[in-house]
């Protein structure tokens, strides 16, 4: 085994186990720490696959912004284990079926699939900064600008929401 | 790697969302396993992109991280709305939107 085949099985498990760390734990600051190692290791993967802009936004912004806030409102509304609510075990068994029913269907749907290029180890370098950052302000760089008026309006949405009124 | 391996390991993970969907009250779980079928996803798409050594799906890639963003930001704020009136994150007492 090469080192990279190590690498992708380790991750790839860390990944898989803190996923599912994320929907069994009780405490909710279990399950965001839980999520935020998932993030790690998907991140991981990134770099794993040469997509280094995409690895480091990952970590910043998932790992770094939005599980700090989660954190934030779970601290806020001083959630723990025990004032957790629970669906019935009936429930939650049904729901883990049909997880498992969907995993399968997809899984037999893309068994069909005939991948023409075998493997995704082709070195490349159209995951680093420069070549990423150059499509982004050529090709696309209206969605880019949109998506700053949609930042700015999810910001004042979430503002004018959270208002006391 | 196989892309066969990316794509089981993203249905897996896309997967574990889908139950922790299913299977917890909390909304803020909820919230969280959404995030996690978003990234499942990413991971999928970053995996195409190096196969066929395209980067439109990485830009891609990037936008579905911004409108997560966005999208966590008004969920939050709205969920800490509800829950400073009713006093609960359980979503069997957030699904009468009424009163």
């Amino acid at each position: 085994m090469t080192i990279q085949e190590i690498l992708f099985w380790v991750l790839s498990a860390v990944a898989l186990l803190c996923g599912l760390g994320v929907i069994f734990s009780r405490n909710p600051i279990n399950s965001v720490l839980f999520l935020i190692t998932t993030f790690f290791a998907i991140s991981g993967h990134y770099i794993l696959m040469n997509a280094q802009f995409l690895a480091i936004v990952n970590i910043i912004v998932y790992a770094g912004a939005i599980m700090v806030l989660f954190l934030f409102v779970i601290m806020l509304m001083n959630l723990n284990g025990d004032v957790e609510p629970q669906k019935s075990r009936l429930l939650q068994f049904a729901g883990v079926l049909s997880g498992g029913m969907l995993f399968l269907v997809i899984l037999a749907a893309l068994k069909q699939v005939n991948v023409t290029q075998e493997s995704v180890l082709v070195a490349t370098d159209i995951g680093l900064i420069r070549n990423l950052g150059q499509k982004l302000f050529t090709d696309f760089v209206v969605p880019f600008e949109l998506s700053s008026i949609l930042f700015l309006s999810a910001m004042v949405g979430a503002v004018l929401i959270g208002k006391k009124h | 790697m196989p892309i066969q391996y990316y794509i089981f390991l993203s249905v897996a993970l896309f997967s574990i969302g889908v139950m922790g969907v299913l299977m917890r009250r909390n909304a803020i779980i909820i919230f969280m396993c959404i995030e996690l079928m978003l990234n499942a996803v990413n991971l999928l798409m970053v995996a195409f992109s190096k196969m066929y050594g395209d980067s439109a799906a990485q830009v891609f890639v990037f936008f579905i991280m911004v409108v997560a963003a966005a999208e966590v930001a008004v969920g939050l704020a709205i969920i800490v709305m509800m829950y400073r009136n009713v006093h609960s994150v359980d979503i069997n007492i957030l699904n009468r939107l009424k009163n």
